[in-house]
């Protein structure tokens, strides 16, 4: 199952909700302002290090870049551009967007 | 529609009423697409649960207290309604502040019935 | 937006007839409505048209088909909650005709 999540996780409790109910081994993607959840010195740096271990974390380049975030994105995520994104879509079996 | 076809569909409500649109947008969706007798559910997490919170009065603000329809759900046969047990707890709220009929699940647990859906639809 | 005149008052209604203000609703409205819907109306007719405006009452909203007849069934007896009495009575739609004439809103999910 793909998660996606487009709010910043100091403006809204998105992240939290998501990684909540997320089931191991699913996936989940980072997009919009969603994307500064994946950034080093974020507050919510620590909460999504331990999702890692048991989840899959993937982040939007495009939004990251635009952000001038790219630099700074946390080890373990990893950056799909949109070709990636409609892959994970593609592969999942469903899919919910966290708004 | 043959019963081979039949899927899984579950309404994510996460937003208070009023404040916004969704609530309401959810509420004729699930309405509408009942017409299809697709294997329907309801999650309400996070500030969706206030959407279910007994007594709205919303003749002050002049907007329609849609919070009766819920109750039609069920001649729609539409009965699986879930709320998030941590978001009750959250508000200081519990089943009995409920409109209509839930069932209390955890988060995880709500996690686990997504991962069984074919559609999720967000609001 | 258009209006319909009854003994002297004017009410207004949508692009497709439908009463704007449902509180201003009253049984000779309904007769004029259904005028428009070439219905006649009878005991029957009132019956169901009444129920719909319970209905609307109680839950806020107009029912889809479906649920009107199972409703119907439920509330007047199964030889009243069929497709086919409803359809007798209004026969372009039951919940499309007998909303308009009880001043009800279209319902939703009908197109």
């Amino acid at each position: 199952m793909l998660h996606i999540v487009n709010k910043s996780p100091l403006e809204r409790n998105t992240l939290d909700s998501c990684l909540a109910a997320a089931q191991p081994g699913a996936a989940v993607l980072l997009i919009e302002d969603g994307v500064y959840a994946a950034t080093r010195g974020n507050a919510a740096e620590g909460k999504l290090r331990a999702a890692l271990a048991r989840l899959e974390i993937y982040v939007l380049a495009p939004d990251l870049e635009a952000r001038g975030m790219a630099q700074v994105l946390s080890d373990g995520v990893k950056p799909v551009d949109y070709a990636g994104f409609v892959d994970l879509v593609a592969k999942n079996r469903n899919c919910q967007s966290w708004l | 529609m043959s019963e081979g076809q039949v899927k899984k569909i579950m309404y994510v409500n996460r937003k208070a009423p009023y404040g916004t649109i969704y609530a309401l947008e959810s509420l004729e969706v699930v309405l509408i697409a009942a017409a299809f007798d697709q294997d329907v559910s309801l999650v309400f997490m996070d500030d969706g649960v206030y959407q279910l919170k007994k007594g709205h009065q919303t003749k002050g603000i002049e907007v329609k207290n849609f919070q009766p329809t819920y109750r039609a759900l069920d001649d729609y046969d539409i009965n699986k309604l879930y709320v998030e047990k941590e978001a009750l707890e959250a508000r200081g709220l519990s089943e009995d502040d409920m409109c209509v009929p839930v069932e209390v699940k955890t988060a995880a647990e709500i996690g686990k019935l997504m991962d069984e859906q074919d559609v999720l639809l967000s609001f | 937006m258009a209006a319909i005149e009854v003994n002297g008052k004017s009410y207004e209604v949508d692009e497709e007839g439908y009463l704007v203000n449902l509180a201003e609703w009253n049984e000779d409205v309904g007769k004029l409505l259904a005028e428009g819907e070439k219905i006649e109306m009878t005991p029957s007719h009132w019956e169901v048209v009444n129920f719909l405006r319970d209905y609307y009452n109680e839950f806020q909203i107009a029912p889809a088909v479906r649920v009107l007849t199972k409703a119907i069934g439920k509330k007047l007896g199964p030889e009243k909650g069929n497709s086919q009495y409803l359809y007798e009575l209004f026969p372009y739609g039951p919940a499309k005709q007998a909303c308009k004439i009880a001043g009800l809103p279209k319902p939703t999910g009908c197109i």
